[in-house]
C-alpha cells in the first residue's frame, strides 16, 4: 500500500522548548494508525501541523507523494483531511443537512435548493446507519449521533484522511461500539484512519499501526499486532509503571501539626474535627458537595466559620490567608486556572509571588530580582518544570502538570508546615500525576503534614496514612493504612452505614 | 529535507508585529507623527511652540501617572480631575495674599477662611509649603474613601469614582461660588512657571534681551514632574508593592489566596491616584496663578485615561510601565498642540481626541490579542 501522508523530520518549538521534534513516520493509505502519548507529548501539536493550524518550525510533510504546507484549515480541508475533535464543531440550533452543507449551499436563483441537500444527507446518513431525518436539529442528537453527523460531514466533504481526537470520551459503551463500526465501514471505503485515544484496549483493538510520542519525540511504532497495554504503556513513560504510586519515603510522626476542632458552619460544615501529623499525609474523600475544599477553605481563613477552633502546631491561627500564610499554612487550590496561577504572568513571577514580601530589602521594600532568578531557577530544578526561559515564558504555556509543580513550588518557597492539597492531580495525565504523588511524598518526608483532598480513592489509598470521609460537611468516619477497604470507605462517603 | 526553520523573526509582518508591541511604539508613532506634519506646520518646531509643548506636559504626565498605577489593578479612577480641583482651591484659599469682596463675599467661606487680607496662611513664612500639604492630606482623604469603598466594601470602582467626581467637584464650584482665588504669593507661583536654566537663541552683542526671545530649559514642572515619574517607575517595577499590585491586576483571587495584601494594596493605589492629582494640582493653579473650582473638567479626563493607554497600559489590568505612559502623554499633547496649531475649534480637537482614544482601546485590544498568539 502506499503512503497517503508522509512527515519528515517535522519540528516545532515554543519559546526554544520542543514540542514536536524531527518527527518522521508515514501513513499507509486504507489503514487505521493509532497515535498514542500522554498530554503534552506532542499530539496536539502535530495535529495542528497537520490541520494548517501551526506552521511547522523545521521538515516537510507530503500528502500523496506533494509537498503539502497548508496555512489554513481550509487547506487542510481542501486536500481531504478532515477532524473529528472532542468537542464538536456543529451548530445545534440547525438541521442535520443544513450541517452537512453549512460551508456551500448549492442554490439556485440565490435560494437554498433544500430538497437536494436533504437528499443528499439522507444517502450519507444511510450509509452511516444514523435513522435520522436530515431535517432534525443536531441540538436534540445524542453525542454519539452527533459524532456520526461529524463523520458524515468529513465524507460529504470527501475525506480521504480522517482523524479522530479522543472520539470516544462523551459516549456510552453503546455508541463506542457503534463509533467502533463506522471507524471499520471508513477503512473498508478505503479511507485512512488517524486514531488518537488515551484508552490502549480501543487502540489495539482498532488499530493497523501504532506510533508512540513521547516529549515531541516517536518513540515506538510498529504493527498493532506486535503491541500489547502493557508496552505501550512502558513506551509512552519511558518507563514501567510497576507502581502507580511512589513508595511512602518516611513514616508518619506522632507530632500533631494541625488540629481542628468542632468547625461548624451553618449549612456548610457540621462540627468537623480532623488532625494532621508532622510527616502524615491524610486524605480526605467524599462525594461532590461533601464539603471538603469548603473545608480546606475554612481552614485556610477564605470562609468564615461560625464556631470551632482552628491550631497549627499548638498556636491559634491569625485570621485571614496572610495570616495563615505567616502561620505555615499552603494551600493548593483546585482551580489552578483561577486561583491558582496567574495564567498571563511569567513562570519565575508566579513562583516568586508567596514569598515576595520576603525578597524586598528595606527601606523601600526594593525587590531584590538577583535573589528571586536564584530561587526561582532553583524551583524550576528542582521541581523539573519543563520550561525554557521562566522569567518570560507565561504559565499558561505550559502543561498541566507542569503548572501544577509552579503551585506547589511557589508554596513551597516558604517552607509551610502544612499543605491542603485539594484535587492536585486533576487535569494531570499519568505520568505527571505520578510527580506530583512523588512530591507529596517528599514534602511529608521533609516533615511537613499534608491534607490531600481527592475524589479518587485509588490515589487516596495508594498515598494516604489515612482517609478521612466526609459527607454533606460531616465527617462520617476515618480509616488507616492498614486497614483500607474501597468498599468501607465509599460506604462511608454514600453515608450507607453509621461509622 | 526542506528547512523552512527560523528562530529569528525574519518575514516583515513578525518585525512589524515586534515594533508594534515594542515600548517604543508610540514615541515612534509620536517622532513620525511630526515629521509628517513638521513641513506643513512649520510654526511646529519654533522654540516657542515646544516650550508651550513642554509645558502641558508635565501636569498631565503627572496625573496620568497616578491613572496608571488604578489602571494596572483593573481599576479606574474618574474623580482626579476633581480632586485637581478641590485642591487647586484648599490651596489657593489658605496663601491668597489678598481677596476682593466683590468676587467672593457670597462663598461660603468668605468670613471664615477667607478675608480681604487673604487666607489663614497670607504672609506664613513657610506658608507655601503648609498649604502643599494641605493639598496632599486633602486629596489623600479622598483616595483612602475611593479605595475603602472599592477594596473592603466591593463596590466597582466606575460607580465609586464617578460619584466622587460629581460631589467633590460640585463641593469645589459651590464654597467658591464658581469663582477663582487669584493672587497668590510668587513663591507659589514660580512652582508652575518658574525656570531653572533658560536658553536665549540671539546675538550675544544684544544690550537688551527682550522676555519673549529668553525660552525656558529646566522649569520646575519639568523637575517635579520628571521627580515623580522616577519615584513611580521604582516603585512599580522594583519594590514588592509594585509587583503585588501588577499581580492584582492579573488575577486578584490567586494573589489574594497567595497572602497578597490585597485591600491594603487597592486603597495604597487610590491614595497614590489622588496625591498625583493633587501634585498636578499644584503646577496647574501655579501656571494659573490662582485656585480654580473648575480645572480638571470636560475632556481633561480622556487626555488622562487616553495618554496612559494609549501607552500601553492595558484597561484590563496587570499590564502597566511608567515608560509608556510618559510616551503616551508625549503624543497626546503633541496630539492637543497641532490640532491647535491647525485652528481647529475646541469642540472638533475634542472630537478628534475621542477617535484617537478609542483607537488606543482598540490598539489593547489587539496587542493584547497579538500578545496572546505569541505565547501560545
Amino acid at each position: 500500500m502506499t503512503a497517503i501522508l508522509t512527515l519528515d523530520g517535522l519540528s516545532k518549538s515554543w519559546f526554544g522548548v520542543p514540542a514536536v521534534s524531527d518527527l518522521s513516520f508515514a501513513v499507509r493509505e486504507g489503514s487505521v494508525l493509532g497515535l498514542i502519548g500522554q498530554n503534552g507529548a506532542g499530539k496536539s501539536t502535530l495535529m495542528n501541523m497537520i490541520g494548517g493550524v501551526v506552521a511547522p518550525t523545521a521538515g516537510a510533510m507530503r500528502w500523496r507523494g506533494q509537498p503539502y504546507q497548508p496555512t489554513s484549515a481550509a487547506d487542510a480541508t481542501r486536500a481531504g483531511i478532515a477532524f473529528i475533535h472532542q468537542e464538536l464543531n456543529l451548530f445545534t440550533n440547525l438541521s442535520i443537512a443544513e450541517n452537512l452543507f453549512i460551508d456551500a449551499f448549492p442554490r439556485r436563483f440565490g435560494l437554498i435548493q433544500r430538497g437536494a441537500i436533504a437528499h443528499r444527507t439522507a444517502q450519507i446518513l444511510a450509509r452511516l446507519a444514523l435513522q435520522a431525518d436530515p431535517g432534525t436539529a443536531v441540538g436534540r442528537l445524542s453525542p454519539g449521533e452527533r459524532q456520526l453527523v461529524e463523520i458524515a460531514k468529513a465524507i460529504h466533504n470527501d475525506a480521504s484522511l480522517i482523524i479522530f481526537d479522543e472520539p470516544t470520551t462523551s459516549l456510552t459503551p453503546r455508541e463506542t461500539e457503534r463509533l467502533f463500526e463506522t471507524i471499520a465501514l471508513l477503512r473498508a471505503e478505503g479511507r485512512t484512519v488517524i486514531y488518537i485515544s488515551h484508552i490502549l484496549s480501543d487502540v489495539k483493538r482498532l488499530c493497523d499501526d501504532i506510533v508512540v510520542l513521547r516529549d515531541g519525540v516517536k518513540v515506538d511504532e510498529g504493527a498493532a499486532a506486535d503491541f500489547d497495554v502493557p508496552h505501550m504503556i512502558r513506551s509512552m513513560i519511558g518507563r514501567d509503571l510497576a507502581g502507580l504510586y511512589p513508595p511512602r519515603s518516611a513514616a508518619p510522626t506522632s507530632e500533631v501539626v494541625l488540629e481542628a476542632h468542632g468547625l461548624t458552619q451553618p449549612g456548610v460544615l457540621q462540627d468537623v474535627s480532623l488532625t494532621v501529623a508532622r510527616g502524615e499525609i491524610v486524605g480526605l474523600f467524599g462525594l461532590m458537595g461533601a464539603g471538603r475544599s469548603e473545608l480546606a477553605r475554612a481552614l485556610f481563613g477564605l470562609d468564615p466559620v461560625a464556631s470551632g477552633e482552628i491550631r497549627l502546631a499548638g498556636a491559634a491561627l491569625p485570621p485571614g490567608p496572610r495570616g495563615r500564610i505567616s502561620a505555615g499554612m499552603a494551600f493548593v487550590t483546585e482551580n489552578r486556572r483561577e486561583e491558582g496561577l496567574m495564567m498571563d504572568a511569567a513562570i519565575a513571577d508566579n513562583l516568586a509571588l508567596v514569598a515576595l514580601e520576603s525578597f524586598g530589602r528595606t527601606p523601600a521594600r526594593l525587590v531584590d530580582t538577583a535573589a528571586i532568578r536564584d530561587q526561582t531557577e532553583a524551583a524550576k530544578r528542582d521541581l523539573g518544570i519543563k520550561a525554557g526561559d521562566i522569567s518570560v515564558q507565561p504559565v499558561k504555556a505550559l502543561s498541566g502538570g507542569n503548572q501544577q509543580k509552579v503551585v506547589i513550588g511557589k508554596w513551597q518557597m516558604e517552607a509551610p508546615k502544612l499543605f491542603l492539597l485539594d484535587e492536585p492531580t486533576r487535569g494531570v495525565d499519568v505520568g505527571a500525576k505520578f510527580e506530583i504523588y512523588a512530591l507529596a511524598d517528599r514534602l511529608a518526608a521533609q516533615g511537613g503534614g499534608i491534607l490531600f483532598i481527592s475524589s479518587e480513592l485509588d490515589e487516596l489509598m495508594g498515598m494516604a496514612d489515612r482517609i478521612v470521609v466526609m459527607n454533606r460537611g460531616e465527617v462520617m468516619g476515618e480509616a488507616l493504612r492498614a486497614d483500607f477497604d474501597r468498599t468501607r470507605i465509599l460506604s462511608l462517603a454514600f453515608r450507607e452505614v453509621a461509622a | 529535507m526542506q528547512d523552512i526553520s527560523v528562530t529569528k523573526p525574519s518575514r516583515t509582518s513578525d518585525r512589524f508585529v515586534d515594533l508594534f508591541l515594542s515600548d517604543y511604539f508610540i514615541l515612534y508613532m509620536s517622532l513620525a507623527y511630526v515629521a509628517v506634519l513638521a513641513p506643513f506646520l512649520p510654526i511646529l518646531l519654533a522654540p516657542a511652540n515646544i516650550v508651550n509643548i513642554l509645558s502641558n506636559m508635565w501636569p498631565l504626565l503627572i496625573v496620568a501617572i497616578g491613572q496608571t498605577f488604578v489602571l494596572a489593578i483593573a481599576g479606574i479612577d474618574l474623580s482626579q480631575g476633581a480632586t485637581v480641583a478641590i485642591t487647586s482651591v484648599v490651596g489657593a484659599m489658605l496663601i491668597t495674599t489678598s481677596v476682593s469682596p466683590d468676587v467672593l463675599s457670597n462663598a461660603p467661606i468668605w468670613g471664615s477662611v477667607l478675608t480681604e487680607a487673604g487666607g489663614p496662611l497670607a504672609g506664613v513664612s513657610s506658608g507655601v509649603g503648609l498649604a502643599i500639604l494641605a493639598m496632599v492630606v486633602v486629596a489623600t482623604l479622598i483616595g483612602f474613601l475611593n479605595g475603602l469603598a472599592i477594596a473592603v466594601l466591593n463596590m466597582p470602582a466606575f460607580m465609586v469614582t464617578l460619584v466622587s467626581m460629581i460631589t467633590i467637584s460640585a463641593f469645589a464650584i459651590w464654597i467658591t461660588q464658581s469663582e477663582n482665588i487669584a493672587r497668590l504669593p510668587e513663591s507659589f507661583i514660580a512652582l508652575g512657571k518658574g525656570d531653572i536654566v533658560s536658553v536665549y537663541f540671539g546675538a550675544k552683542d544684544e544690550s537688551q534681551i527682550a522676555r519673549k526671545v529668553i525660552y525656558s530649559l529646566v522649569t520646575w514642572p519639568m523637575v517635579i514632574a520628571l521627580t515623580v515619574a522616577v519615584v513611580a517607575h521604582v516603585l512599580l517595577n522594583r519594590t514588592v508593592f509594585g509587583r503585588q499590585v501588577l499581580a492584582i491586576g492579573i488575577n486578584r483571587k490567586a494573589a489574594e489566596i497567595s497572602g497578597v495584601p490585597v485591600r491594603r494594596v487597592i486603597v495604597l493605589v487610590f491614595v497614590i491616584s489622588a496625591i498625583c492629582a493633587a501634585l498636578a494640582s499644584v503646577l496647574y493653579s501655579a501656571r494659573l496663578e490662582a485656585g480654580r473650582p473648575t480645572l480638571g473638567e470636560g475632556a481633561f479626563l480622556l487626555d488622562v485615561i487616553g495618554a496612559a493607554v494609549i501607552g500601553g497600559t492595558s484597561l484590563f489590568g496587570g499590564k502597566a510601565k511608567i515608560l509608556w505612559t510618559f510616551f503616551g502623554v508625549v503624543f497626546f499633547v503633541l496630539l492637543s498642540n497641532t490640532l491647535n496649531l491647525m485652528n481647529l475649534s475646541s469642540f472638533q480637537v475634542d472630537m478628534v481626541k475621542g477617535g484617537v482614544i478609542l483607537s488606543a482601546a482598540l490598539l489593547d485590544v489587539v496587542r493584547t490579542r497579538l500578545l496572546r498568539e505569541r505565547t501560545r
